[in-house]
Order: C-alpha cells, then sequence, then structure tokens
C-alpha cells in the first residue's frame, strides 16, 4: 500500500508517493536527499537519526513517515540561522570540538537544540540527562557537555552570514 | 530494517478506531506512539496485515482529576505525564516513573496506555500502574468495561485487551502527600531495567516489580504486609513470593532476586525521605 505525505521539512512543503511503511529516516534520507539525518543502530537507542516533530526532538527511525502528515521537521540541513550562520549549537560544537569522527553530531546537535528551547541554561546535569538517548563512541561526552554549555551562553551567536 | 509492508489506516475517534479493528479483525494492530510496536514490525517479530493508526486521536490524550481519581487518557505521552502538575501532586510515583522511560526522544512519541498493553514484564509504567493500584477502562462493541491493574496483566506482552478492543483510559486513585520510591538498576541511562521496584506507600500502599516475572508483577504477600505495618525486613523475606524472574546475560535468577531485596530497601530508604 502507499500513502501520499504532505510533510513540511525545513520550512519546505514535501509531498511524495511513498509506502506505508516508510520510517521517517528513510523518507528523509532517500526521498529527499537529506542525508545529514543517520541511521545508526535503527533501534531506537542511539539516537543519531534525532531530528525535530514540531520543535521536539524524536528518533526518526522510529517514526513512519505517515504518521507525521501535515507536521513540521526540522533536520540539520535546517539548523542553521536564516542568514547561513551557524545556529549557536553548532557553533558551540564548532568551538569545543564536540566531535570527533561526526556520526552522532546531527543527532546531538538537534537533541541540543530542543533542550536549549526549553531550558536555555541547563545545568551540566541537566545537558547529560537530555542527551542521555544520544550515544557517542568518541568523545566520551565531556566535549559535547562543553559545546551545549557553550551555545547555551551564546545565545544570540551570529557570524554575519555563511561561511 | 525496514517493517513487512502492511496497510494503513487513520483512527479519527475512539468509535472510529473500534469500527476499523471490527472491519479489519484480528490481523490488524493499533498504532500509537509505535515505540514498542515499530521496532517489532522492524525486526518483523511482528507483521500485522493492518496498521489503525490512533496517533492523532485528540480525545484520548488528556489528565483530569475526577473526585478521588487522576484520570489519564491512554493516548497521553510520558512527556505530558512526567510534566504534568496535577500528576506530580497526586502521583508523584506515576510521574517520575513516566520520566524513567526510555530516552527524552522516547518520552516525545511514547503513550501511556501504549506501555500498558504492550505489557513487557521489564517496563516501566505497568509496575506504576500496580503499585497505585490503577484501573484500566476498556472499550469495544459492547460498550467499556473496568479491570484492574492486577487482572490486566496476563502473560508476556498480553493483556486482558481483547481483539475488537481499545484501552481508552487510566484511573488511578489519588495518593497525595504519600512515601513513595523508584528503584531502577540499569547499566547504562536509556536501558530496560534489570530490575526495578516501585513503591507505593499511604493509605492504599502497593510494591510492584520490574523484570522479575513472565508479566508485570504485583508482590502481593509484600503489599499485604506493608498495609499492615510489617518490618521493613519481613517485607523483604517476602518481596520475591511467586516471581519468575528470567534468566539472561545481564543477570542470573539468583542475582536478580537479589536485587529486588536490595531495591526494595532502598525504596523504604528512599520513600521515607
Amino acid at each position: 500500500m502507499t500513502i501520499r505525505t504532505a510533510i513540511t521539512v525545513n520550512g519546505k512543503e514535501t509531498s511524495r508517493e511513498v509506502e506505508a511503511r516508510t520510517l521517517l529516516v528513510h523518507y528523509l534520507r532517500e526521498e529527499l536527499s537529506l542525508t545529514g539525518t543517520h541511521v545508526g543502530c535503527d533501534t531506537s537507542n542511539c539516537g543519531a537519526c534525532t531530528v525535530l516533530l514540531d520543535g521536539e526532538a524524536v528518533k526518526s527511525c522510529t517514526v513512519l513517515a505517515a504518521q507525521v502528515h501535515d507536521c513540521n521537521i526540522t533536520t540539520i540541513e535546517g539548523a542553521a540561522q536564516a542568514d547561513g550562520s551557524f545556529s549557536p549549537v553548532q557553533e558551540g560544537f564548532r568551538q569545543e570540538h564536540g566531535l570527533q569522527c561526526g556520526y552522532c553530531t546531527p543527532g546531538m546537535i538537534m537533541a541540543s537544540t530542543a533542550l536549549l528551547s526549553e531550558n536555555p541554561n541547563p545545568s551540566e546535569e541537566e545537558i547529560r540527562h537530555a542527551l542521555e538517548g544520544n550515544l557517542c563512541r568518541c568523545t566520551g561526552y565531556e566535549m559535547i557537555v562543553n559545546a551545549v554549555r557553550w551555545a547555551a551562553e551564546h545565545p544570540n551567536f551570529t557570524s554575519g552570514g555563511a561561511k | 530494517m525496514i517493517p513487512a509492508q502492511f496497510d494503513y489506516v487513520e483512527a479519527t475517534s475512539v468509535a472510529d478506531a473500534i469500527r476499523l479493528l471490527a472491519e479489519h479483525g484480528d490481523e490488524a494492530k493499533l498504532l500509537a506512539g509505535g515505540h514498542s510496536l515499530i521496532p517489532l514490525m522492524k525486526l518483523r517479530l511482528v507483521t500485522p496485515a493492518t496498521l489503525i493508526d490512533v496517533t492523532h486521536i485528540k480525545e484520548l490524550s488528556y489528565i483530569k482529576e475526577d473526585g478521588n481519581n487522576i484520570v489519564i487518557g491512554a493516548l497521553t505521552r510520558h512527556r505530558d505525564i512526567e510534566q504534568s502538575e496535577l500528576v506530580k501532586k497526586h502521583l508523584p510515583l506515576v510521574a517520575h516513573v513516566a520520566g524513567e522511560v526510555g530516552d527524552p526522544q522516547v518520552r516525545n512519541r511514547g503513550t501511556l496506555g501504549g506501555s500498558l498493553v504492550h505489557g513487557d514484564p521489564a517496563a516501566d509504567l505497568p509496575a506504576a500502574a500496580l503499585a497505585t493500584g490503577a484501573t484500566m477502562v476498556i472499550a469495544g462493541q459492547n460498550g467499556e468495561r473496568r479491570v484492574s491493574a492486577q487482572e490486566f496483566f496476563i502473560d508476556f506482552l498480553e493483556t486482558d485487551v481483547q481483539p475488537g478492543e481499545i484501552l481508552t483510559a487510566i484511573e488511578f486513585p489519588k495518593h497525595t502527600d504519600a512515601g513513595w520510591a523508584y528503584e531502577k538498576f540499569v547499566r547504562r541511562a536509556m536501558d530496560y531495567a534489570i530490575v526495578g521496584v516501585a513503591l507505593q506507600l499511604g493509605a492504599k500502599p502497593g510494591v510492584a516489580l520490574v523484570n522479575m516475572s513472565n508479566k508485570p508483577h504485583l508482590a502481593q504477600s509484600a503489599s499485604q504486609a506493608i498495609s499492615k505495618g510489617a518490618a521493613i525486613a519481613d517485607v523483604l523475606a517476602v518481596i520475591n513470593d511467586n516471581t519468575n524472574p528470567p534468566e539472561d546475560l545481564n543477570a542470573t535468577v539468583e542475582y536478580r532476586e537479589h536485587l529486588a531485596r536490595v531495591l526494595t530497601q532502598r525504596a523504604f530508604a528512599t520513600a521515607s525521605k
């Protein structure tokens, strides 16, 4: 069975004829070629596939495209500011080197963005708790926590345009 | 991993869901938050012919006060329960346990009803429903019926919800100002409990165990001992009565029994603070 989607992704309306079993992550990567959202464990453990669904962090490997009809999805490709500047969270990961291999980074940035939109000034403990659904096998998390703190301390960051 | 093919229909109300269940028969499954069902479908352990999506039935997402009860709609998300002032005030155990499920992303999607009808003995919320003495409201073509949490859980991933029926609400008796604790033993933050203990003190006490049986387990002897005011040592002596713990890579039966005693003791210490 196929369904017709109507999903707003990074501010753009998208519509495709897809199989009902299409997972949101496959819709983003294969139908829209937005390959910044990664498939990690594919079992809703690792958080690499985290995107924002109407502003809230969800694991797109465990959501059907059919379930998010008429919803707003934000992926890492939509994380930057309107003028092309990195978002404070993206810049925080750059400044504090919150990554090594980078595989978990899109998910980390989306989960951190959701955290800061709810709690603009989180403690270290709150950051660690909010990111418990995102696994990183490189950094040991220390620099990721620092990156989120950097973003919290620079909420108005802008580089004045695209890099 | 990709689920097997299925037909997808969306229910817009409880009546609509019941009608669709009757129409599609026992090859149909209800889809709520999907955080138990979709992983099983991706592993193809479950291959429903039809998915009836109830995600958007707004009438089943609510938290309200009703006399001595707090009633929570089956499609209320863990996140909304965790953050509800009403639940925090009258059912602090339930609010806390909702915040212990999985991780923030899972709690943004998973629903109370979905977790309960899945009937996983390793899940958190069934234990909270048992310890607090909740009642399940189940709707079908013949109207509504009520079942106690204790009778609701029948076997591994099996509940009293019959083909054609849908869990619509959960009625929790208020436990305002009573002691409570949830002790969850895990190796990683977002894991299922190796063993968990949900303890509700007060006028209607109850203690339930996570991952200590083939179904979510109410420790009846221990609950009765608590209501008679028994010493903690006497509660610990019977905490493992009628359990049937699984043995797996994480723990042997003996280790799980040991954990149940230790965590119950900790739960009493935490609850009295």
